[in-house]
């Protein structure tokens, strides 16, 4: 009972067999002039096209990192400036809250954008205070709490700035990838983060899209790779299984986010009224996969332990640097207390489970924690 | 390895199989019990005999300082090397492991009364508070969520049943015993906590790791309070204490003359003698601070001396006791016959022959034979 989608997922068997078909003669360097390195260019290149196509992007604006943090930091990392002002949210991904910490140590200064209660911004809110600053930088879909940021109206609204105080605009697409039409002519964004791994392509590939008037300091120095804004040799498997996984996401886009809504309110109804006191977080406009809800009263992260002794894998949302379950800083920045924070358990759905894995898998939550609450005292 | 191979190695090892009826005879084969594995070699081993008793053993790590990515060199416990060491043992023993974050707990109980007791010119017992508020509270509050029956802990401690319910003894290898910084287990809390390990050498220990391969076999034994570790408790109570919260003041001798300036009390415990100024025709030790004035007092070694002494915060493993008992002052030190007279707000322990050094923050621990009676904390000699 796989319930952490957001956090990883089956690789698509068809994403699987083009890499397995890679691996029966010498995995060639992209960079190299002679027949098999020129066949590795090309499938990198291929692959490079179906990513922009994803994105209706040009495929030169596509910079292939090793995940999505790294393309967080590259989008950050690679326009700060020392004295830039940079604009963002409390309930960013971490990578993006520790790219705009290294940004600041370097001389930029960073500053926060408030969000409603949901975690939501306010496009005409930040239109007004963002003006002259170098970058803003929004999540499009939250990981932890499900929420969509209207990106695109913050888009249009920014665009009515004049174009010497208009800043460039990143979003963190990683969560929205095959759920949102992502497309880059109908919503301006500057920068936008992709994950291969949560379109069903092996963890370890990312990609940047970078629009083509942007100049970018690269993070990696050394080769020429990726229009020298990515040095190293490209991971070229993971390229090939990425371009695959996004045209298999462009077919069946809208079938798959239905699909998933229907699996999460599913989940939603074993849990509600039947597992006593519980908080829900993820709320309309937001991820169709994600379920994020507190036991009041138990901690989230004893939950995981006793839920993943009946095989059922769900997470809390972040974790340290030791491993351990941390309080959910985007509730904490929504204003919840750390009790709160910490009873709350994140259910992520994949389109490979049905109706039959969501009942049996509700059922090992209610019991769970039925018994947690029973130990407990508690009602 | 399986539970079946592991427990044959065991029982070669040890000469027989004891050690799994001693497990079995409180909680049967399945049950789940929450193991705390610090990455050292007595919680692996006693991770190891509950896996092989076949209880369904998890392990459990604790997060309790700074044991960020970034603090290198932290060779106390709960550095990012001791959690992989437990991982590492967790895997072989097909145990899962997990790491709970307890910070703000440890913070709050455990090193803000620490520096708070320096400060008020007293010593204080950081690993007694941290096995009452966290590994025995807020830990086992965890575990039980998690599904546990009980926690389990690599100490050197026996719970053992007696006429009137469980009781608490030393460890069976006296080198090793740590019933001192645990005297505040009582009832229910002893209902549901393992010791596999108490029964056995620190030697049988170590050779229980090395038959069973675990990779933590000939990991050096921590010998500091694990978040000191290369610095001293003036440099941790420096670090968290604000400058005006430092009692500085002069250091008198026993006709009550000044004869030096010193940086604060918390530098200071009674029976200390390094650090003093010299210059005196006999041997000095501290034998009284007093934080308010910020003065420290000198004396000779025979001022150290106490007959009596008053504990407070008593807790009471089983019933309330008075009469006959041994006195533990601190860890490893002999106890001392006493006797216990318990009153409105303490126990009075009056010794029977006099002791000195009595350090006014640690932890009094009374015992009769092998078993601990209960225990408190030093107020005053």
């Amino acid at each position: 009972m796989y319930l952490d989608h957001n956090a990883g997922g089956r690789i698509r068997a068809e994403v699987a067999a083009a890499i397995t078909e890679w691996l029966q003669e010498p995995v060639a360097n992209p960079s190299s002039l002679h027949a098999a390195g020129r066949r590795a260019r090309d499938a990198m290149e291929a692959a490079r096209d179906e990513v922009a196509g994803l994105l209706r992007a040009a495929p030169g604006e596509i910079v292939f990192t090793g995940s999505g943090s790294e393309a967080n930091s590259l989008a950050v990392l690679g326009v700060a400036r020392s004295g830039d002002k940079l604009f963002s949210t409390a309930i960013e991904h971490a990578s993006v809250l520790a790219s705009l910490e290294a940004a600041a140590r370097l001389g930029a200064t960073t500053h926060w954008l408030g969000v409603d209660a949901h975690g939501r911004v306010s496009p005409d809110a930040v239109a007004q205070t963002v003006a002259g600053g170098r970058l803003v930088s929004l999540g499009w879909g939250n990981g932890e709490i499900g929420v969509l940021q209207p990106v695109a109206e913050v888009a249009v609204a920014l665009a009515e700035l004049p174009a010497s105080e208009r800043p460039l605009l990143h979003t963190d697409a990683v969560q929205v990838v095959g759920v949102e039409d992502l497309d880059v002519g109908a919503v301006p964004v500057d920068l936008l983060t992709l994950s291969g791994h949560k379109l069903g392509a092996p963890p370890g590939i990312g990609a940047l899209f970078v629009r083509r008037d942007v100049t970018l300091t690269p993070l990696v120095h050394g080769g020429p790779q990726e229009r020298e804004r990515r040095a190293g040799t490209e991971n070229l498997l993971g390229i090939i299984g990425f371009g695959v996984a996004a045209k298999l996401a462009r077919q069946d886009r809208e079938a798959r986010v239905h699909r998933i809504r229907s699996l999460r309110e599913r989940l939603w109804s074993h849990l509600s009224p039947a597992c006593g006191p519980v908080d829900r977080y993820d709320e309309e406009p937001s991820l169709p996969g994600t379920l994020s809800v507190g036991f009041r009263g138990l901690r989230g992260d004893a939950l995981l332990v006793a839920l993943d002794a009946v095989g059922v894998a769900a997470s809390t949302g972040s974790a340290c640097a030791a491993g351990a379950p941390e309080p959910s800083h985007v509730l904490r920045a929504l204003g919840y207390d750390d009790d709160a924070a910490r009873s709350v358990l994140r259910f992520s759905l994949g389109s490979d489970l049905d109706d039959d894995a969501i009942d049996q898998a509700g059922r090992a939550i209610c019991g769970v924690v039925a018994e947690a609450r029973r130990r407990e005292g508690q009602p | 390895m399986t539970p079946i191979e592991s427990a044959a190695v065991i029982d070669e090892i040890l000469g027989s199989s004891d050690w799994k009826d001693d497990l079995l005879a409180r909680f049967a084969p399945g049950t789940r019990i929450v193991s705390a594995m610090s990455g050292g070699v007595d919680s692996s081993v006693a991770t190891a005999l509950l896996a092989a008793a076949g209880f369904e053993v998890v392990g459990v790590s604790m997060r309790l300082g700074s044991s960020g990515a970034r603090a290198a060199g932290h060779s106390g416990c709960c550095s990012l090397d001791d959690f992989d060491d437990a991982r590492r043992v967790a895997a072989l023993l097909d145990v899962p492991h997990y790491i709970v974050d307890l910070r703000d707990v440890f913070d709050a109980k455990v090193m803000t009364p620490f520096v708070e007791t320096y400060l008020a010119g007293r010593t204080p017992n950081p690993c007694t508070l941290c096995n009452r508020d966290v590994k025995f509270d807020a830990f086992w509050d965890y575990a039980r969520t998690a599904g546990a029956e009980a926690v389990a802990t690599g100490h050197y401690c026996r719970i053992l049943q007696g006429r009137g319910g469980l009781e608490l003894h030393t460890g069976e290898d006296p080198s090793k015993d740590q019933s001192y910084f645990l005297f505040t287990l009582q009832g229910e809390e002893l209902d549901r906590t393992l010791f596999p390990v108490g029964a056995l050498a620190k030697d049988d220990v170590r050779r229980l790791a090395e038959g069973l391969s675990l990779p933590v076999a000939n990991k050096p034994e921590s010998q500091d309070i694990c978040f000191v570790s290369g610095r001293s408790y003036a440099e941790v109570v420096e670090e968290r204490a604000a400058h005006d919260q430092l009692r500085p003041g002069a250091i008198v001798n026993e006709a009550g003359e000044s004869v030096g300036e010193h940086a604060g009390v918390h530098r200071f415990t009674i029976g200390q003698r390094k650090g003093l100024p010299g210059g005196a025709s006999e041997k000095q030790y501290v034998t009284a601070i007093d934080a308010e004035k910020g003065e420290v007092r000198l004396g000779s070694g025979d001022a150290l001396f106490r007959e009596q002494l008053f504990v407070d915060g008593v807790r009471w493993t089983g019933h309330e006791y008075k009469g006959d008992a041994e006195v533990r002052l601190r860890h490893r030190h002999d106890p001392e016959p006493c006797r216990l007279i318990p009153e409105s707000t303490g126990v009075r322990v009056e010794l029977v022959a006099p002791v000195r050094g009595i350090t006014p923050g640690q932890a009094a621990v009374w015992y009769q034979g092998s078993r601990v009676l209960g225990g408190g904390w030093i107020a005053s000699s």
